[in-house]
């Protein structure tokens, strides 16, 4: 732990954690796990089963990268940003930070670790309290590290801050509800920021909001990373918005990895049959592709993450499964004979390339 | 003033040259509150004809949702006030019916999705009792052929193993299938016309599909009119015939749904196109309309959008664009819809 000596006074927290250089991992998950306990019973309660949530899943973070992350509704994207936010507690797995395993660190190490890892959430409309002016909720991570920002010394901060984001600095004092909803999403991740983090976890930042006001958000993002130097774990289901913002993209399905690779391969040389029918169901928005595109429709829906499928998770629904993918669990590799963007971390049997996106 | 009423256009102009089956005529909607009046809506008109999909596309807060509470009648009455307009109906104002008269239309001849599902079903009484309801309750029939009914209905909806699952409750059914059932619900007494509100919004794109995929086919097959409200692109230009688009409570563009995509006349509905990101690229940075939407207490006198529009000249600041006709069922609320439309980016 190499914290510098006037580590606790400093304002910016960056300067007591050790520095990882650009493109180094900065954050590193390893089988990571969270099951949420099944109970019956009132009085007593029995535990009679598990919602597999996140069921081992690996990647790594760089510095000043982008990872999206993306998969259907219930696979276990939030969850992981829960984990590593540490709003949930870990049933199995690690974190590692830098190198040093957050769950071995404490006190003040522990806290400085915290600072550096923010959120920013998906409903711009409830999840700022309505009752606090934006000074109060841009300001309130100060209350719990006060040693960033001195209590004189706030209001600057707060208005420095606004002003980052695009917003008028005068309107400190209003409510949430003054503002539209692009312009709350400006102030969460304003708030996301006032501890000058190194890594922001976003949980479908723009999801909420019409493309025009996704633009000015999206841009905004990419403009902060590139002044500060930060890390995005992006969380979003719209893949169009995500192949714009990341340098590497991961594919869940019902709580583990399916495919992880830079846009090109995940997008332009897509191997897991997930992937591909994930990226064929996109819409175009363009009115001539619509005769022409092939759609991958998935019959069924998705299993019960408290009883997933043996072997591989998505063989109930996958056109090409066989007897294997029911006996064997595919491993998160490349597999032999792919060559070129082809050659990336795949978890099917079967893993062969197909043209998804370039057909349209 | 020209407006374009595809009542009036030359014989044999396309398949959409019968009388329209609904008609939003000139509608000005307000919400009187203790803030001041808020102008949400004014002067909407557009119109959608049996088996046609119509797209209402437009900024967050520009009345879309608002002129479709009026067409069902579900506007928040007061603080909203209807101050103008005609909504017909197979030629018929459904704003001077009598109540019993309008009864019998909405919710019978024109049903609507809402966006969010779960809370628009009841969480204490199952699926199926909400289905067979509707048969009870409307058409008469007994407990146990409205049961009946409703499994059949299920399953045309594609809900996997609809006898099993009948006496569900909502929460034990997946979002996709939830909006799954809704729809059920909408098209239970086979309505004329479908309104459906940000369908797709809450559910991923898998899912997206398969809901999209089935309400386009239900509507082909029993020749339903669809309007429907979103604000995704992709889905507009995937199962629509014609769009709407809307700024500040008044439609500034309408077009058939190629001619729109391939070549905007509004300023606004350009900037929106532009801000799409790609799947099938990567882009720098991307296009963003500038400033704020309009504050609805105080909008901009001229053409609404002037604060914000590169084209924009005196004469924007003074005068309300009327929608300009351009060809058949093609009109743009723009002064300069003809530089919008060669794209120079003028003043
Ligand atoms: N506190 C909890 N208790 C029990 N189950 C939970 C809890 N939180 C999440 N789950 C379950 O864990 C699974 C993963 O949920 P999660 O919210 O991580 O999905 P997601 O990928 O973020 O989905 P979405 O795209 O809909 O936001 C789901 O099946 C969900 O129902
Ligand atoms: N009950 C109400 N009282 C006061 N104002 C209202 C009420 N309902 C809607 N409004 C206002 O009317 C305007 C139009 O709202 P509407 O919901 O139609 O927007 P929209 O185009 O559907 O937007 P979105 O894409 O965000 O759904 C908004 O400014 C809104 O604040
Ligand atoms: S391992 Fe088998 S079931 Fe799984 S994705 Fe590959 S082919 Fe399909
Ligand atoms: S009328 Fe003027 S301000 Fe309005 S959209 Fe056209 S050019 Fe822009
Ligand atoms: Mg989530
Ligand atoms: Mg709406």
């Amino acid at each position: 732990m190499a914290e510098s000596p006037n580590g606790a006074t400093s304002a910016d927290p960056r300067k007591i954690v050790k520095p990882v250089a650009q493109g180094e991992p900065i954050l590193q998950v390893r089988g990571l796990v969270k099951h949420f306990p099944i109970t019956q019973g009132i009085l007593f309660q029995k535990k009679i089963g598990a919602v597999k949530a996140v069921d081992g899943v690996t990647f790594d973070l760089m510095k000043g990268e982008t990872l999206g992350l993306v998969g259907e509704s219930g696979c276990g994207k939030s969850t992981v940003a829960r984990l590593l936010m540490n709003l949930e507690s870990i049933t199995a797995g690690s974190v590692l930070y830098k190198g040093d395993d957050l769950a071995k660190l404490s006190g003040r190490a522990l806290k400085a670790v915290r600072r550096n890892i923010q959120m920013v959430f998906q409903d711009p409309y409830t999840s700022l309290n309505p009752r606090m002016t934006v000074a109060d909720i841009i300001g309130e991570p100060y209350d719990i590290h006060p040693e960033v920002a001195p209590r004189g010394d706030r209001k600057r901060r707060v208005q420095e801050l606004l002003e980052l984001v695009g917003l008028n600095p005068e309107h400190i004092n209003r409510y949430p509800h003054q503002f539209s909803g692009g312009q709350r999403q400006r102030i969460g991740i304003a708030r996301g920021l006032a501890l000058n983090p190194e890594i922001i976890i976003a949980d479908e930042p723009v999801s909420a909001l019409d493309v025009s006001v996704q633009a000015q958000v999206v841009n905004l993002l990419e403009k902060l990373q590139n002044e500060l130097g930060l890390s995005y774990l992006f969380i979003a289901h719209d893949l169009s918005v995500v192949r714009h913002i990341s340098d590497r993209v991961a594919v869940m399905y019902l709580g583990r990895i399916a495919e992880i690779g830079t846009d090109a391969q995940i997008y332009d040389h897509p191997t897991h049959p997930y992937t591909q029918a994930l990226l064929s169901a996109v819409p175009v928005p363009d009115p001539d592709g619509r005769e022409h595109r092939e759609r991958i429709i998935l019959t069924g829906d998705v299993p019960s993450p408290a009883n997933p499928p043996s072997g591989c998770r998505f063989r109930t629904r996958c056109w090409k499964a066989q007897d294997i993918c029911a006996e064997q669990e595919p491993l998160l590799e490349i597999r032999k004979g792919l060559s070129g963007l082809g050659a990336h971390d795949s978890a099917c049997h079967f893993a062969e390339e197909k043209d998804i996106v370039g057909a349209a | 003033m020209t407006t374009i009423d595809t009542k009036n256009k030359p014989e044999g102009s396309g398949p959409a040259a019968a009388a329209p089956l609904l008609e939003v005529d000139n509608l000005h909607v307000e919400f009187r509150t203790r803030d001041g009046v808020a102008k949400a809506i004014n002067g909407v008109s557009y119109d959608v004809s049996a088996g046609e999909t119509l797209a209402v596309l437009g900024e967050s807060g520009s009345g879309k949702s608002v002129t479709a509470q009026t067409i069902m009648g579900i506007l928040d009455m007061p603080p909203g006030h209807i101050t103008g307009g005609e909504i017909r109906f197979h030629g018929k104002d459904m704003l001077k019916m009598s109540k019993e008269e309008r009864r019998k239309i909405r919710g019978q001849k024109i049903s609507m999705i809402f966006q969010d599902a779960l809370s628009a079903l009841n969480p204490v009484y199952s699926v199926g009792f909400q289905l067979a309801e509707m048969f009870t309750v409307h058409r008469g029939m007994s407990k146990k052929d409205a049961k009946l009914k409703s499994i059949e209905l299920m399953d045309q909806v594609r809900i996997p193993a609809a006898k099993d699952r009948v006496n569900d409750y909502p929460h034990q059914f997946s979002g996709g299938m939830r909006q799954r059932i809704m729809i059920a619900m909408a098209l239970a007494l086979d309505p004329e016309l479908i309104i459906a509100d940000e369908p797709t919004t809450a559910l991923d794109v898998t899912v997206q599909a398969q809901v999209m995929d089935l309400l386009a086919e239900l509507q082909r097959e029993r020749n339903m009119g669809l309007i429907l409200i979103t604000h995704d692109l992709g889905v507009v230009a995937d199962v629509a015939d014609k769009i709407a688009v809307m700024y500040a409570g008044r439609i500034v563009e309408q077009a058939p749904v190629r001619e729109l995509y391939r070549q905007p006349t509004h300023p606004y509905t350009k900037g929106l196109l532009e801000s799409i990101p790609r799947l099938d690229h990567k882009g720098r940075e991307l296009y963003a309309i500038k400033g704020l939407p309009p504050n609805l207490m105080r909008i901009p006198s001229g053409c609404a959008f002037n604060p914000r529009c590169p084209y924009a000249q005196d004469v924007c600041r003074s005068e309300i664009p009327p929608l300009h006709e351009i060809s058949v069922g093609r009109g743009s609320a723009c002064h300069f819809w003809e530089t919008v439309m060669e794209g120079e980016v003028r003043g």
